[in-house]
């Protein structure tokens, strides 16, 4: 289902089109495709990096089904939240393209640490989707692999994945496994409001004084729940690295293409030996934080109505068309596709069985244990001491 | 499976027992496909537009607009299969056949419990006359009742509650209950007790039933204070027995009470049961006139550097048993299995009643000790058990105690051997008795020493002897101090 890596060595390289070898308005973000679809060859970063991206007619075509299926799948967990089938749903509407673009820029070796939002960047790491939904049903404790996928299981607490990312990243290090060019690199993901926590700066501090192969991945999407940024930061979130001693560097988190290329590069400095980097990508939580939360009440419609002109999907599809990189046919495709998979995912969820109750003991220790054991059988007395008890 | 489906409303956050429609965006009769808004609810946290779960026909809405609806009743059917011709009642053998009234099922599993009132004791839920609690955003759940599986083997009052209960089922907004409080066998008025965690489970340990107490916290809730007056009535005198503090508890239905062996009542049991079993006990008994004694202890309080310290019958009997063991050391032992270990160092301990139960803190080296430092150590010691802060240093590597069952009112008793030490004596009190003084009966103040030993180590002659330096001490302490050092 999720498409391999766009972006190894590219065969039948497309020429930039309409190139364009300038930074943006703004110097602070790095930005090749324009909310308005028009592509940008290349962006130098503030310390002289120069950002591009080399992608055939296909990767541009796979970033787009990424993009749209993302959001599709996610639409369809909103959707069965209201209906009474999941507890709750993090979407991440708006956020689609930060995810894509990091997600496809890892490398299979890389491992990353999620928040419980990153529905696109699992998507990416080619987990079924249903996962997830089985962790937000209350079926189970989301069941992938983290090992396997090297995506590690969604934590919910916000900010503490920073630390274990940073604890994996030093054991990398120590493992002697960075320094060449199949070195691994660690991200982490999480977001602005993170940033105010304890555990984040102290992983900022560990990870740079340990030089660590290691990219904080920070999705700005302007809202802590309801409190705005500027409630959380008086500077930039990127240029808060500096602080740390690693760079620190800001992309347009609604372009998956500079979002690709800034992560590509960061996690490269990072299996090179080069140490640590934070990218806060600069995005916008187009729904609720979650959907026990109603943001009306505190964000006016207007702010809202600004970022849907910078949707990462319908500025990817005007690049696509105006380049003829993709036609109607195409993009009906996509939409088909999207449709299929999402009524594939109800289905799925909808069939999910109820655990019974005793499984809740099933996975605290990987061998048992007598106390445990204690538990379950007093536990299970107590469940079959009700009527109409299956026991 | 039938092809008219109810959808019920759903728990749209996180614990959220209601809803309130707001608006329907579909009216019946409509063509709807899946996930399609139907219906906008407002909940305590949201405002959210519902999508539909199924494609299909609306075949009957419920709730009007600005109804509040509980979570779990139905809202809306929707026809999945409207090309089949008209819905016939026998084919789709649910309830729901009704249409397009909810079924009569689902409304009465949600009415059961607020219609019958019929809530245990104790049970969270029933009506609930203050109506809603404060919380931090909205306007809060509702109070309602708990709905849970009934135990097996219990009353079967939910079979006789359900069906006749449930209102006519008529579109109609499906309202709580009216609070008809229901009143249990206590006569307090049914309804959800008020109690935080903490305090349902000191309840529970204490055996003290929630039901039977009047809450003197916010909104009438039950307090700590309110449980531990209810289970110790007497617990306000500094000085009680630990048993006495559930002596006067409130005792179940079956008159009986079961508290939890645990803490330090567990330790006792368990010090108590391997002293008693393993060292051979002896106890002797002598009573003495104290009366100079007593004297002296007034003498010693008029002098000015003792103005402010506790002096009490007790310093002088810990004096006594401490000069007593510089005369007779083998008292002051251990039995080790192959050998006999004879201390020095007296650890003196002095059991204590303190409301955790009975605990036994010591003071170390209390042979070394001036009259006044150990008048010092003792209060120290006695305050410090009673406001319960002793630590478990204080009361390890004790070698020989002191228990005071004096201040009970009581002359003298068997005491058993804390574990490890080899002589234990018992303080009784001192009463105004007719006693021989000086060829004449007189009222004197008297009491009476018992005296434990270990028979392994301590013979019957040595015991005696111990026994004997103690009560001339407390008879005559000037002589003795005068004979002896």
């Amino acid at each position: 289902m999720a498409k391999g890596d766009p972006g190894g060595p590219t065969r039948g390289r497309r020429a930039a089109p309409r190139s364009r070898k300038a930074t943006t308005g703004d110097p602070e973000l790095v930005q090749l495709l324009t909310p308005e679809g028009e592509r940008i060859e290349s962006v130098t970063g503030p310390d002289g990096t120069e950002y591009r991206v080399d992608f055939t007619d296909e990767e541009y075509r796979g970033l787009y089904r990424d993009l749209v299926l993302v959001r599709k799948l996610d639409a369809e967990a909103t959707a069965l939240q209201r209906q009474g089938e999941l507890g709750i749903w993090a979407s991440l509407l708006g956020q689609e393209a930060a995810q894509v673009g990091s997600g496809r820029a890892l490398r299979t070796q890389d491992m990353a640490f999620p928040t419980y939002r990153e529905h696109g960047v699992l998507y990416c790491r080619g987990i079924d989707p249903i996962m997830p939904l089985g962790l937000f049903r209350g079926v189970d404790q989301g069941g992938w692999d983290p090992n396997e996928f090297k995506f590690n299981m969604y934590t919910i607490v916000i900010g503490a994945q920073t630390l274990h990312a940073t604890g994996y990243a030093m054991g990398v290090a120590m493992d002697g496994k960075t320094g060449t060019d199949d070195g691994e690199a660690v991200i982490a993901y999480f977001g602005d409001g993170a940033t105010s926590q304890g555990d984040v700066n102290e992983a900022f501090v560990w990870a740079g004084v340990f030089n660590s192969p290691l990219v904080f991945f920070c999705q700005n999407n302007q809202y802590a729940i309801s409190e705005p940024l500027e409630r959380q930061t008086r500077i930039p979130l990127y240029r808060r690295a500096a602080g740390f001693g690693f760079p620190g560097i800001r992309v347009d988190g609604n372009d998956v293409l500079a979002t690709y290329a800034v992560t590509r590069h960061a996690l490269d400095n990072a299996r090179h030996g080069q140490g640590p980097s934070l990218i806060e990508a600069y995005t916008y939580r187009m729904g609720a934080h979650t959907t026990s939360d109603d943001p009306t009440r505190y964000r006016i419609a207007s702010e809202v109505e600004a970022w849907q002109a910078k949707d990462p999907i319908a500025r990817m599809k005007a690049f696509l068309d105006r380049e003829k990189i993709a036609d109607a046919d195409f993009f009906t495709e996509v939409d088909e596709q999207a449709r299929r998979e999402a009524v594939d995912l109800r289905e799925r969820v909808l069939a999910m069985p109820n655990p019974e109750p005793v499984t809740m003991f099933d996975h605290v220790y990987p061998n048992g244990s007598p106390l445990l054991d204690e538990q379950r059988a007093q536990f299970s007395r107590y469940f079959e001491s009700f009527e109409g008890s299956a026991h | 499976m039938s092809r008219i489906k109810e959808f019920n409303l759903p728990d749209l956050g996180e614990g959220l027992t209601e809803g309130e429609i707001l608006s329907w965006l579909v009216k019946v009769g409509d063509t709807i496909e899946l996930n399609q808004p139907i219906v906008e609810v407002e909940t305590a946290k949201a405002a959210v537009e519902i999508p539909a779960k199924w494609a299909g026909q609306v075949q009957a809405i419920f709730h009007p607009e600005g109804t509040t609806v509980e979570v779990g009743t139905p809202i809306i059917a929707i026809d999945t299969d409207p090309g089949a011709g008209p819905v016939e009642s026998s084919t789709t053998g649910t309830p729901s056949a009704h249409l397009p009234t909810p079924s009569a099922a689902s409304l009465a599993a949600v009415e059961v419990a607020p219609a019958e009132g019929a809530v245990e004791p104790g049970l969270i839920g029933g009506p609930a006359p203050g109506g809603r609690t404060a919380v931090l955003v909205g306007y809060g759940p509702r109070t309602t009742a708990a709905k849970r599986r009934p135990r097996k083997g219990s009353a079967p009052a939910s079979a006789t509650a359900a069906p006749p209960a449930a209102p006519a089922p008529v579109p109609v907004p499906v309202q709580a209950a009216p609070a008809s409080p229901a009143v249990n066998g206590n006569g307090r008025v049914g309804g959800p007790i008020l109690a935080k965690p903490p305090v349902r489970k000191l309840a529970k340990d204490l055996g003290v039933d929630l039901v039977t107490l009047t809450g003197s916290g916010p909104l009438g809730s039950i307090t700590r204070e309110d449980v531990q007056r209810a289970a110790a009535p007497g617990a306000a005198e500094p000085l009680t027995v630990a048993a006495s503090a559930t002596s006067a508890a409130s005792f179940g239905t079956d008159r009986e009470q079961r508290i939890p062996v645990k803490g330090v009542r567990k330790l006792t049991a368990e010090n108590m049961s391997r002293s008693a079993f393993t060292a051979p006990h002896v106890t002797e008994f002598l009573t003495v006139d104290v009366t100079r004694a007593m004297k002296a202890l007034d003498r010693l309080r008029e002098r000015r550097e003792w103005r402010d310290v506790r002096v009490s019958p007790l310093l002088l009997v810990a004096k006594a048993v401490l000069l007593a063991v510089r005369r007779h050391p083998m008292v002051n032992s251990t039995w080790a299995g192959d050998e006999i270990v004879v201390k020095e160092y007296v650890n003196l301990g002095i059991a204590a009643a303190t409301e955790r139960g009975l605990i036994v803190p010591n003071v170390k080296d209390a042979g070394r000790l001036t009259l006044r430092e150990l008048a010092e150590a003792l209060t120290g010691l006695v305050q410090t058990a009673k406001t319960g802060k002793t630590s478990p240093a204080d009361m390890a590597g004790g070698t020989l105690t002191i228990t005071n069952v004096g201040v009970f009112g009581v002359d003298t008793g068997t005491p058993i051997l804390p574990p490890g030490e080899s002589a234990i004596l018992a303080f009784g009190a001192v009463r105004e008795m007719p006693w021989v003084h000086k060829g004449k009966v007189k009222p004197r103040l008297v009491t009476t020493l018992g005296l434990s030993f270990d028979h392994r180590i301590i013979d019957g002659e040595l015991g005696s002897k111990f026994l004997r330096d103690v009560g001339d001490f407390l008879t005559d302490p000037e002589a003795a101090l005068l004979g002896w050092t």
